[in-house]
């Protein structure tokens, strides 16, 4: 039964879903704030890079390591968002320039792949790669089993970060404060909100985030340093935060939906069923442009939006 | 783009530096050794496999004031990606290490396929280089541009086929190597069971590979098939996963990757699947399951044709190496290779260093019934460039492009 096509499409969308919900998140709660960060894919970047690192040097207990590997990938990556952040709360630069700017000075041929030389990771695979479990044996578990119980820790994190967002967005006096920074900061300004210290929590969180999606990459997909490795997985996640209407759930979903489209043209080849990869690949796009066209309209409109301040530098003597 | 990231991932060298780290497993004492080549630098290089380019002079490339000689070598990707570029970086490394003083190399890493190619040769030969290495295919129409501009400089080319008075080209028998290699992947499959194969792009010197190796899938296990997924990619490693899984959960029961990242080897170890690799030897980070891969070895080819340029005999021509000069060879092997598969692989080793491409012995039989090597003869070298069938037992067809 799990060998059953559909089974195998699910599992492989939650296992390369993962990291992309990962980064997903984080500008999730980027763009609520009313940041727009385009640097996702340098971000993830440096993430992975810095967890190889800390996967080759650091000594002790394998899941001791492993633990250090990822937050010192969610450090490397906001700190690269600490950098965007100056650039666009501090100095109020153009988001957008901002953010290519990062992605291509941390990205592929940047930052990450000038690391990866210094601290010569790219040689050897990683000593402690972040692997997949199999809590108590139940990966063989008929349908669940691959889906669910044949994931890494990090599919199970992403799930609990998943819930604890929706409560914190929409459930805690923080989180609405966050949405009222990200609608309309002069308002939440007037309100005695400190719009730049949100505007920097949560950039940097964001960050913190995108770095885990590239340690994914490069611990448990590739457990070993590739230059570029994410392969413009930054830039699908950046879709998805729209595809999911900034709302966590959803983006768990769509990240799942990505994932199982960059595998499902492999999936039928090995089936003997002929598909155009390509075509394949470019939908995550093709349906988040679908999504905004949707949505650009009727109830839509108003309820699933993105925050009215997106991408607009707040400058207070301006109110 | 064809060669750009042909080898990616892991090279010989990382395996040696795995090797001499201790790397991860500890069990690896008695079961990797001695039977596979290490991976670089052999020394048994002889021009046999040299063929002088048709009507071509000797180039006087070297300086004439009898100082060092100064080579430099285009790579496309950085000198640490693990695979292509790694290992041509070692090739220089041993030239440099071989000839000493008698030559100075330089390298430009990173080097785009386009119009900066030739930017970067116009560089190298005003910095004095007169011996100019490229080692990605899509260098080539650059390499040949800047040999008509500079017909005293010589030129080395890596997996091209353009030949000039000035320019060489330079490659291997790697089929050979991998049907070595499927004889360990035939032996470790139940008998009648399906090997996986990941393979980049449909192109001859691939094909070929790939047939090489399901010709030796079949030494072993006569009734087994083999599935081929092309992912289109000479490096993804996220793709080279996804297809390894793919393979897998559809039941293949041992996989080959011919892109070597180790990504195929992470989705095997997951199964504990028998895996065969490329160009790097992964025995003991992937000892569990490694089987063993083929390998390439570019640093001799390259020190006698700077020798030969050092003693005013450089000539073009066509360099196609083979196990008789281990130009290829094959990795160590892992723990899953038995003793008996081990001496077949040595015996057919032996047979192929005394013939080359003698696995391809007739009759061969395309995927359609037809005989493509008639009975008791060998390709010709033309036969085997040009190689765009599939043999018998590879049951995916090749893509329509």
């Amino acid at each position: 039964m799990n060998n059953n096509i559909l089974v195998i499409i699910l599992a492989s969308g939650v296992f390369y879903g993962t990291p992309i919900f990962f980064a997903a998140l984080g500008e999730l709660f980027t763009e609520r704030s009313g940041v727009l960060n385009l640097g996702v894919e340098g971000m993830m970047l440096m993430g992975g890079v810095s967890a190889v690192w800390a996967s080759q040097h650091i000594p002790g207990s394998s899941w001791f390591v492993v633990l250090c590997s990822i937050l010192i990938g969610a450090f490397a990556g906001s700190l690269v968002a600490a950098l965007h952040a100056f650039l666009c709360i501090t100095l109020r630069t153009n988001q957008t320039v901002a953010g290519l700017s990062i992605t291509i000075f941390a990205g592929g041929l940047g930052l990450s792949s000038y690391f990866a030389n210094v601290w010569d990771v790219a040689s050897e695979t990683v000593k402690h790669p972040i692997r997949i479990l199999n809590p108590g044996g139940l990966s063989d578990a008929p349908i669940v089993g691959p889906i669910i119980f044949h994931q890494t820790i990090l599919t199970y994190l992403s799930w609990v970060l998943c819930v604890l967002s929706l409560i914190y967005l929409f459930r805690t006096r923080t989180g609405l404060k966050l949405r009222a920074v990200g609608e309309s900061p002069q308002t939440a300004d007037a309100m005695g909100i400190n719009v730049v210290k949100y505007r920097y929590i949560h950039t940097i969180l964001g960050g913190a985030l995108a770095g885990i999606g590239g340690t994914y990459y490069s611990l448990t997909i590739v457990p070993q340093w590739v230059d570029g490795v994410t392969k413009g997985a930054g830039w699908i996640a950046i879709a998805l935060v729209i595809f999911g209407f900034w709302r966590p759930d959803l983006t768990l979903l769509g990240a799942y939906l990505f994932g199982a489209l960059q595998s499902l043209g492999l999936i039928l080849k090995s089936r003997n069923i002929e598909i155009n990869g390509s075509i394949l690949d470019a939908m995550p796009f093709v349906m988040t442009v679908v999504v905004l066209v949707l949505v650009s309209g009727g109830w839509a409109h108003k309820r699933l939006q993105a925050p009215a301040s997106l991408g607009v530098p707040y400058e207070r003597e301006e109110r | 783009m064809k060669k750009m990231w042909k080898l990616a991932a892991i090279a010989a060298t990382a395996s040696l530096l795995v090797a001499a780290c201790g790397g991860s497993d500890s069990s690896s004492d008695t079961t990797t050794a001695p039977d596979g080549d290490s991976a670089v630098n052999g020394d048994a290089f002889t021009y046999t496999n040299f063929t002088p380019f048709e009507g071509g002079t000797v180039v006087n490339c070297a300086p004439a004031d009898g100082s060092a000689i100064k080579a430099a070598w285009v790579y496309v990707g950085p000198i640490n990606d693990g695979g292509w570029t790694q290992t041509h970086n070692v090739g220089r490394e041993f030239v440099q290490e071989t000839l000493g003083d008698k030559v100075i190399t330089t390298y430009k890493e990173n080097v785009p396929e386009g119009p900066q190619v030739e930017a970067v040769i116009d560089d190298l030969v005003k910095d004095g280089n007169t011996i100019i290495f490229g080692t990605s295919f899509g260098f080539q129409d650059a390499f040949l541009a800047a040999a008509e501009k500079y017909p005293e400089v010589c030129f080395e080319f890596a997996t091209g086929y353009t030949q000039k008075n000035n320019v060489s080209q330079f490659y291997g028998a790697s089929e050979d190597t991998k049907y070595l290699s499927g004889i360990a992947a035939g032996a470790e499959a139940p008998a009648g069971a399906t090997v996986g194969v990941v393979a980049p792009f449909a192109i001859p010197e691939v094909i070929r590979g790939i047939n090489g190796f399901t010709l030796g899938v079949q030494k072993t296990n006569p009734t087994a098939t083999v599935k081929v997924v092309w992912t289109n990619t000479w490096f993804d490693p996220a793709i080279e996963r996804k297809a390894a899984e793919s393979l897998i959960s559809s039941g293949v029961k041992a996989i080959a990757s011919f892109q070597d990242s180790p990504a195929t080897g992470e989705a095997a170890k997951v199964k504990g699947i028998g895996w065969v690799g490329y160009d790097s030897d992964q025995s003991v980070a992937f000892n569990d399951i490694w089987l063993t891969a083929s390998t390439y070895d570019w640093g001799p080819y390259e020190v006698a044709k700077i020798q030969a340029a050092i003693d005013g005999k450089w000539i073009s021509g066509d360099y196609y190496g083979n196990l008789s000069d281990k130009f290829v060879s094959i990795a160590n092997y892992g723990k899953k290779v038995t003793e008996a598969t081990k001496a077949l692989i040595a015996s057919e080793r032996e047979r192929l260093t005394a013939t080359p491409s003698a696995e391809f012995t007739g009759p061969i039989t395309a995927q359609d019934g037809t005989i493509k090597v008639a009975e008791g003869k060998l390709p010709t070298y033309g036969d085997l460039m040009g190689m765009n069938y599939q043999v018998k037992g590879i049951t995916t067809d090749l893509p329509q492009s």
